[in-house]
């Protein structure tokens, strides 16, 4: 016969002012099996915990039920008291009394009667709990950063100064990601690349980091610890080694009709290319689609120019699998595509430009040196008229229901630099909503209209009118009700952050989930921003919601600690309450290799001899390091030949039957 | 101009029915005033259809039912195809013109008079519109 002990909380009165928690505990001292019930303020408390702990002492106690909050808040607090006076943890059971019960129940005598009912389920599962020993698994010393922008950058070198070998892998030629393509950072104004381009080379000169550019995620299997991922390096076309980064290469190519993805297709980039001069690595693509070579087998000129010899026209897509104990995913964000906003005008009138776009104009790195000519004429302007929320905020089809929440300060930072560099240009800014939280970030914006003299004018833009080489703009101040009409030179638009668009993909790759905008969903929104539901793999920057540069620095360092946190362990210790099939039932119909999310279930032959005959049998195996413990496997099986260590199917309907007592 | 009082929390029974007509939510409405921006007819209105919304969502509707705007709107849909929030503000002028039709009062016909009324010449959806348009 079992003996079990009961313990009530009062959870101080969270629990006790809805919940008669005597009483409870007078009931409980009358069910089966149990042979003490108490009550007590605050069970995780030490005092409580001490409790617990003399009680299975002195008692003798073999099971334990604490009526309490929810198991997720407390269940390995009791656990580990429990595991402290010599009793194994899994014998331990929580009663939800708090969240399933006091919290949302009003009528006390309901309440304390449900609690009751919740205790006598916890009792009857309890009694058939059964010891588990958590099994061990090693942990491969190194991670994965998949995406090499700000994020990606700073989570590598975070890691790998811990002490630990970080891969890098960034889809496009060079690592550096938007940043590299921003001209100033507010709200201090300091120069983008600055303080970004030393962060790549430390990358690159780390002794520790790998980077593997030009190259993608293909396959990843395995679980927490021992992940295998198999990584794509596409074809670069020049040999890494062998390159020096001269560029005669690039300057002799005679294609130059391909539109230059890092400047945002105002300039024309060669075939063979590196995305901007700051690139790590400092080694050009062969753009296979643009190359005259690949195209008509003629030309070559690259090749022949080259006196290093590292033009290679054979060279293959490789793939490397490598393992690694952590990942963390930091693949970024792009703007939407504003084809459907037809009123402002972009993509018909050159001088409507994305802020992108515009990043690159007033750069002095970009294609116009800096200086703030009109793509049209290249002539100066003399209004410049800013847009803000297009697409943000949106509830229609066009658009994106969240604030894309760097808009408000990036604006705000480009009508100031255009104010700095020519005051005399006129700058107004239509805006919905002026959103600017964040440490100095209100006092910037006040800047641009109190000291710039920037307008800012509450309301949106309804048209934007190509009028001879002017834009008519029309909108209306909602404040005054005055309708507005600016013959403007430049139309700036703060197109709405979205989600890579391959983010589902990679995401499913990874077997972690998106949200309803395909950004990357956190374990808890509060407790555990930069882990996902996937034990082992983190998140990093925008890939998880639009994130400014500070936000994102800060994300980027939380989620190489969490990696490092897991590197640092020389062994896992894995849940045990995971799937079991019991060979002797399981009819290798394999039908719980499909359900399982986490490819945890594979199959096996077994042998065992039937009447002096030796028979072979296909069965499913679950492999236990991968097993998450979700059960979905139990209820697909249809011999019911699976169980669930720690919820086994004659526990669940004993809790069943309890509450249908 | 007139300053009135007006209560947020007050959604008179006129309100309610412009919101039960044009199946619009008003209250998804932050104000940007794109529609307004957009509109073709703004010139001749003296409230702003971004306004009409604001007024409406503040519950006054004798300012509305008193203003041109809703007799100006030419029905163009723009501001509706425009908006960010998913208002169709066509619908609500739509409605609002309805709530000031149907509350004339003048019921030009008696249920009684009907049956001499219908011969081969009256369409029947003629006779429906007369009992939908006038309620008292």
């Amino acid at each position: 016969m079992a003996r079990i002990g009961v313990f009530v909380c009062w959870c101080g009165s969270n629990i006790a002012a809805t919940v008669d928690v005597k009483e409870v505990a007078k009931e409980a001292a009358k069910m089966s099996g149990v042979v003490l019930s108490t009550d007590y303020q605050y069970m995780c408390s030490e005092i409580g915990q001490n409790l617990l702990r003399n009680a299975i002492k002195k008692e003798k106690l073999d099971r334990v039920v604490v009526a309490a909050c929810s198991p997720r808040m407390h269940e390995v607090t009791f656990r580990k008291a429990a595991e402290l006076a010599g009793l194994n943890p899994y014998l331990v059971e929580i009663a939800n009394i708090r969240e399933h019960c006091s919290w949302v129940h009003k009528n006390k005598d309901e309440a304390t009667e449900k609690a009751i009912a919740l205790v006598r389920a916890a009792v009857a599962k309890v009694t058939l709990n059964q010891e588990l020993i958590p099994g061990e698994i090693g942990i491969e010393k190194r991670a994965l950063v998949i995406g090499g922008g700000i994020a990606g950058i700073q989570t590598a070198l975070d890691i790998a100064d811990a002490g630990y070998m970080v891969d890098v892998i960034e889809k496009t030629p060079s690592i550096g990601g938007k940043m590299a393509q921003i001209d100033k950072t507010f709200p201090t104004l300091d120069c983008s690349a600055c303080i970004l381009t030393p962060k790549m080379v430390d990358a690159s000169m780390h002794p520790n980091i790998n980077l593997h550019t030009y190259s993608e995620v293909e396959k990843v299997s395995g679980y927490v610890g021992n992940f295998e991922v198999t990584i794509n390096k596409k074809a670069r076309s020049v040999i890494i080694e062998k390159c020096s980064g001269c560029g005669v290469c690039i300057e002799k190519c005679p294609s130059r009709k391909t539109k230059s993805e890092f400047e945002e297709g105002l300039v024309n980039r060669k075939a063979i290319y590196t995305p901007f001069p700051q690139a790590v690595p400092n080694v050009p693509v062969i753009d296979r689609e643009a190359c005259i070579k690949f195209k008509t087998g003629k030309c070559g000129i690259c090749k022949k120019v080259c006196t290093a010899e590292a033009i290679d026209f054979e060279q293959e897509d490789t793939k490397i699998i490598q393992k690694y104990g952590a990942i963390v995913v930091s693949t970024g964000y792009d703007l939407i595509d504003l084809a459907k906003f037809g009123e402002y005008a972009y993509g018909e009138d050159p001088d409507v430009i994305t802020s992108l776009e515009f990043e690159r104009i007033t750069n002095a790195a970009g294609p116009t040196a800096g200086k703030l000519l009109r793509p049209s004429n290249n002539e100066k302007p003399e209004k410049v008229v800013f847009i803000q929320c297009v697409g943000s905020r949106d509830k229609t089809c066009r658009g994106k229901t969240y604030c894309s929440k760097i808009c408000c300060m990036y604006t705000a930072k480009h009508a100031m630099l255009i104010k700095e560099k020519y005051p005399d240009i006129e700058v107004h800014v239509f805006y919905i909503d002026v959103r600017t939280p964040g440490k100095n970030f209100d006092e910037f914006q006040r800047r641009a209209v109190e000291e710039y003299g920037v307008n800012y004018i509450k309301g949106m833009v309804g048209k934007v009118f190509p009028d001879g080489d002017k834009l008519r703009v029309y909108g209306v101040d909602a404040l005054s009700g005055d309708t507005i009409e600016i013959d403007a030179d430049l139309v700036v638009l703060a197109a709405a952050t979205k989600a890579k668009e391959d983010a589902e993909e990679l995401g499913r790759k990874l077997s972690i989930s998106t949200d309803t905008n395909n950004f990357f969903t956190e374990a808890h929104p509060k407790l555990r921003p930069v882990e996902t539901h996937s034990a082992g793999i983190y998140l990093a920057g925008a890939c998880q919601g639009p994130k400014d540069i500070p936000e994102t620095v800060a994300q980027a360092s939380a989620a190489a600690s969490k990696a490092i946190i897991l590197l640092s362990k020389s062994k896992l210790i894995n849940n045990p309450c995971v799937a079991k099939v019991d060979e002797t039932i399981c009819c290798g119909c394999l039908e719980c290799t499909n359900i399982c999310p986490y490819e945890a279930i594979a199959s096996t032959i077994i042998e065992y001899r039937d009447h002096g005959k030796m028979i072979k049998k296909l069965v499913s195996e679950v492999n236990e390091a991968l097993c998450q413990g979700c059960g979905g496997c139990t209820v697909t099986c249809r011999p019911g030949a699976i169980d669930l260590k720690g919820f086994s199917n004659k526990q669940i309907l004993a809790e069943v039957d309890a509450l249908c007592f | 101009m007139t300053r009135v009082k007006v209560n947020p929390s007050n959604r008179d029974k006129e309100i309610s029915r412009i919101i039960e007509i044009s199946g619009e939510n008003i209250y998804s409405c932050m104000q940007c005033s794109k529609c307004s921006a957009s509109c073709p007819a703004n010139s001749e209105m003296d409230i702003l259809p971004h306004q009409v919304v604001r007024i409406l969502q503040l519950g006054n509707y004798e300012r509305i039912v008193n203003s041109q705007t809703i007799w100006n709107c030419a029905s163009c849909f723009t501001c509706g195809a425009r908006c960010p929030r998913d208002i169709d503000i066509t619908k609500i002028m739509e409605a609002i013109r309805l709530t000031v039709i149907r509350n004339k009062g003048e019921s030009r016909i008696d249920v009684d008079e009907l049956p001499e009324k219908i011969d081969d010449k009256m369409p029947h959806q003629a006779i429906v519109s007369v009992f939908r348009k006038y309620r008292k």
